[in-house]
């Protein structure tokens, strides 16, 4: 891969299609709800029957707005709805309601944010709103040797297709720029996001040139990268592939292929007499979409801070890492969770570390989503305060924390309920240094002929004979000095 | 009871408010009267007995009860085939649809019902709504009223001669490039072209969904008047219905028409070669009418309209190209005919397709498509709307001159079956004189002037947008001026006298 990027600059845009989480389908009132039995939230619009009209779900244009002001577009006044004509089983009026040479919203970008390298810029060429087509399902029933079938619960729920410049210059690239537009979506609340339900999909359009040259080489489309890590996978592929065509001398295609995930592999999926005209025509059953600036205004009022823009401000308000910052706010809820937190609390970082450890950690164990967290967020606070007020150790913390986790316990409350609590009265801890010393008087001997190195071991027994309460700040403190003291 | 087919809106609702007759007699003879006549002209292709009844029942409740009647309480319509009616077979003259039973009503028909009207049924057109004479349906011709020989033009032919034959008061037509005025014109009946957006096409099957409107055909300006002020309106499942006031058409009928400006577009009368000339007998008629009108003070303007000439052509790349996205659903997936034992989904696809679809409209499917094609587009497809710019451009300007434009509805009466059906271009010019009107979005009414070889001749006014109140008002107050027309002899029941 290196090799091959040492000779060839891949170049890579993104077709992003997000489908925007409304309550209902953007022609017709019928339910995005996903997962119910087939062609149970239908109606004569979005079954394409001979007579029914689309008219256009506003909220759907709310959320394609807002996604394009958080990707810095230019929203048109005035965009056009067009007819893209093809024939397809799931596709039932024989067209998609699309946009075409007027799109809701163009001339956009993205920043990336590759570590230490300065902020490098990714073109948005054009956002467009579109219905989505149904689903054709090919396997699954005693028949389907023979038959396949049509589910259109999904025909008609909106997308919007994001097209970016081909500005990307590498497979890590184009997965750093999938990860920021996911997180861009999920902050402005205008997708779920869910590649395994199909809700974030991605093609790919890639072609290689020799550096230095300026000119692009013939582009490969790639479809089907149904998750980041086949993105990834599918582009170092397809590069590998064209970078052979062209050391052996030969042409790269201008092709649209399919990835297969199983076998790792792109292959042709169309050849050039089936290629397709679309006829894209201006939809005459829908009048041109207007967009006033009071309407562009309103929703500009009230966008969220961004992803990017809530980094830069954890990092210059709690003093978090960049990297801390970066892996709160990939999770809106899990960096709204650590804001609460932090509110008010005199150690932000001492959260953040509870939040990206034992809080996630839980989450993650359990499958659970960061709304369902077993701890409010002001009793983790409460808990990183006991620490930091020296009443709990960090691994009684820790027991705590799985206590509060468990029985849904304050953090007081749970400190009460395992009898834990730190001492840190000095007369008490010298009490057990001086029955430690006592009991191991070979090593006390050691130690004072120059192994210091037993320090640690005395600590342990300390902590040991304490049942892990003495503050073990102070046990090195007072052990040092009662060792060093004969 | 044998004339009752005959009789007005008004009539209808005034004897059944007085207990004359019921709703529910007067259905039975109009399907007493279809079942005579069904077999001579082939109008209709479904009738709705059953749901008639309800309606009709409801409607003689009201009447027992002594309720007010609602405006259309009683009146049987018929319904082209090509406006969608739960559980009543909607087949658009197509085998494609021979047995298709919609799940809703379009916005049109309920409304219809809604104001007391009672479908009888669906009738017999143009397949999928493409033709003017009513030969391509698949379920056969209709046969023009007036001389069964004859065509009774199209597309809405079924809705002109159940009108003119009496099998119903009124009807329900859809007009996309002529198809109300002119089968009207054929079959000497009203038949009106509302603005664009003023009637829901929610459940209009689409032929050209920015051509296509629904609008009613009747026996009488009045009763057009009626059915309009029934459907007019807002739809908030249409996008494109517009949301302005519906005037009360009926009360503004009496208004009077002395001193409004009637503009005569000199193209309309200049009996181009090109057309193949409009007809002696069709020129006299109609220049008799505007005799009539200028007589009753009306002005006559010379105007121009100098982009009519290329509407035709511009009519048939923009129908035929939104056509050959609108038709791509009869796939045979879902619904409707599907092509038995292919061999592939490709071959599904295009056998379904092939067998399904009739001449026409796999002709308007191909041209359509072609116009739309990646490096023709530019020539054809935007080229034609920038001429529809043009035409809708030439109205507004004579509008600041004229109050109505009156021309010819078409350009000869009613020509035989099979007498055109073999030479599609000279069919298609047939559309002349009422394409424009559907380019530029205005409305257009036909009525009948006159006889022609003992055939009847339309005049044609077109309005203002939404100019609608007006238009019916000129024709009412034309109708007075002329008198009775039909109906046609061998329809003509004792008693009965259409121009009431």
């Amino acid at each position: 891969m290196a090799e091959t990027e040492s000779r060839y600059e891949p170049v890579i845009g993104l077709e992003v299609h997000v489908q925007l989480n409304t309550a209902s389908k953007i022609f017709c009132s019928c339910t995005t709800r996903f997962g119910d039995p087939p062609n149970t939230h239908t109606c004569p619009v979005c079954l394409g029957l001979p007579g029914a009209l689309p008219v256009l779900n506003r909220a759907a244009v709310d959320k394609a707005i807002r996604a394009a002001l958080g990707l810095n577009c230019t929203v048109r006044e005035t965009s056009i709805f067009a007819r893209k004509n093809y024939f397809y089983p799931d596709l039932p009026k024989g067209y998609q309601i699309s946009q075409y040479d007027r799109p809701l919203a163009e001339h956009g970008h993205l920043e990336l944010e590759t570590d230490g390298a300065a902020a490098q810029r990714i073109g948005i060429t054009r956002l467009h709103l579109e219905e989505d087509a149904g689903k054709s399902m090919h396997e699954g029933f005693p028949d389907s040797l023979h038959r396949s079938y049509v589910d259109l619960n999904r025909a008609g729920v909106p997308l919007i297709e994001i097209v970016s410049e081909p500005d990307l210059r590498s497979p890590a690239e184009a997965h750093e720029y999938l990860t920021r537009l996911k997180e861009i979506m999920l902050y402005l609340d205008v997708s779920d996001c869910n590649m395994e339900e199909g809700s974030l999909r991605c093609d790919a359009n890639v072609s290689l040139r020799p550096r230095g040259q300026t000119a692009f080489g013939a582009k490969v489309e790639i479809k089907n990268l149904n998750s980041f890590r086949f993105l990834q996978r599918a582009l170092e592929h397809e590069i590998e592939r064209q970078a052979q065509v062209l050391d052996t001398g030969g042409r790269v295609l201008q092709e649209t292929r399919l990835y297969n995930a199983a076998e790792g592999v792109t292959r042709g999926m169309r050849s050039k007499e089936e290629a397709h005209d679309y006829r894209y025509f201006p939809e005459p059953d829908l009048p041109p979409l207007r967009v006033s600036a009071a309407w562009r205004a309103e929703i500009e009022r009230h966008l969220p801070e961004l992803p990017k823009a809530r980094r830069e401000r954890l990092v210059a308000q709690y003093g978090l890492t960049p990297y801390d910052a970066a892996v709160l706010t990939a999770q809106p809820a899990l960096a709204a969770y650590f804001e609460r937190a932090a509110a008010g609390a005199a150690n932000a970082k001492g959260i953040a570390n509870w939040v990206l450890g034992d809080l996630s950690a839980w989450l993650n164990g359990h499958g659970a989503a960061v709304e369902q967290a077993p701890v409010p967020p002001e009793q983790l606070a409460a808990l990183v305060g006991l620490i930091d007020g020296g009443v709990l150790s960090s691994k009684m913390a820790k027991d705590v924390f799985a206590r509060m986790a468990a029985e849904g316990e304050g953090a007081e409350a749970a400190v009460a309920a395992l009898g834990l609590r730190q001492i840190g009265d000095a007369g008490a801890i010298e009490a057990i240094i001086a029955a430690v010393l006592e009991a191991h008087p070979k090593q006390r001997e050691q130690y004072q002929a120059g192994k210091t190195a037993l320090l640690g071991f005395f600590v342990g027994q300390v902590m040991k004979a304490s049942q892990g309460q003495a503050n073990p700040g102070m046990v090195n403190d007072l052990l040092r000095k009662a060792l060093e003291a004969k | 009871m044998t004339e009752l087919p005959l009789l007005s809106v008004e009539i209808v609702r005034r004897r059944i408010g007085e207990r004359q007759t019921t709703a529910t007699a007067l259905a039975e003879a109009c399907f007493g009267a279809i079942a005579a006549a069904n077999p001579r002209l082939n109008g209709y292709l479904t009738l709705s007995q059953e749901r008639a009844r309800t309606q009709a029942e409801r409607i003689d409740r009201l009447a027992d009860q002594g309720l007010p009647l609602p405006p259309l309480a009683g009146v049987p319509v018929a319904v082209k085939d090509v406006l969608s009616t739960r559980g009543l077979r909607t087949t658009c003259g197509s085998r494609m649809l021979e047995n298709y039973l919609p799940q809703y009503d379009a916005t049109a028909v309920e409304r219809l019902e809604a104001a007391g009207a009672v479908i009888l049924g669906k009738v017999n057109c143009d397949e999928f709504a493409m033709g003017s004479s009513n030969e391509n349906s698949a379920y056969g011709p209709v046969r023009n009223p007036w001389d069964t020989e004859r065509v009774p033009g199209g597309s809405s032919g079924g809705s002109a001669a159940a009108v003119a034959a009496g099998l119903g008061v009124a009807a329900l037509g859809s007009d996309t490039g002529g198809s109300i005025r002119q089968p009207a014109a054929f079959c000497g009946v009203v038949g009106l072209l509302p603005t664009y957006g003023r009637v829901s096409r929610f459940g209009l099957v689409a032929f050209g969904s920015s051509l296509d409107h629904v609008g009613p055909l009747a026996r009488s300006a009045k009763d057009a008047a009626y059915l309009l002020a029934a459907i007019a309106g807002a739809d908030p499942k249409d996008a494109t219905s517009a949301d302005v006031p519906v005037p009360d058409y009926v009360a503004e009928l009496e208004q009077p028409i002395a001193g409004l400006k009637i503009g005569i577009p000199c193209e309309a009368f200049a009996a181009a070669g090109e057309t193949g000339g409009l007809d002696a007998g069709v020129n006299a008629a109609v220049r008799g009418a505007l005799d009539a009108l200028e007589r009753a003070d009306c002005q006559l303007v010379e105007i121009r309209l100098p982009h009519t000439e290329y509407a035709t052509a511009t009519y048939y790349l923009i129908a035929t190209a939104e056509a050959s996205a609108n038709l791509a659903r009869y796939d045979g997936v879902r619904y409707g005919f599907r092509a038995p034992e292919a061999e592939s989904l490709g071959a599904m696809y295009r056998q379904t397709r092939d067998h399904g679809f009739g001449a026409e409209v796999k002709r308007r499917i191909l041209l359509g498509t072609y116009a739309l094609s990646a490096g023709y587009y530019d020539a054809y497809y935007r080229r034609a709307q920038r001429v529809r710019a043009r035409i809708a451009e030439d109205y507004r300007q004579a509008f600041q001159q004229v109050d109505v434009i009156a021309m010819p509805t078409t350009p000869t009466p009613a020509f035989r079956i099979g007498e055109r059906i073999e030479d599609p271009l000279r069919m298609y010019l047939n559309d002349i004189y009422t394409v424009s009107a559907d380019l530029a979005g205005v409305p257009a009414i036909s009525l009948p002037c006159g006889l022609a070889g003992g055939l009847p001749v339309g005049v044609q006014f077109t309005g203002n947008y939404f100019a609608e109140s007006l238009l019916l008002r000129l024709a009412h107050h034309y109708e007075r001026l002329r008198g009775p027309i039909g109906p046609p002899p061998a329809f003509a029941t004792p008693g009965g006298n259409g121009a009431q």
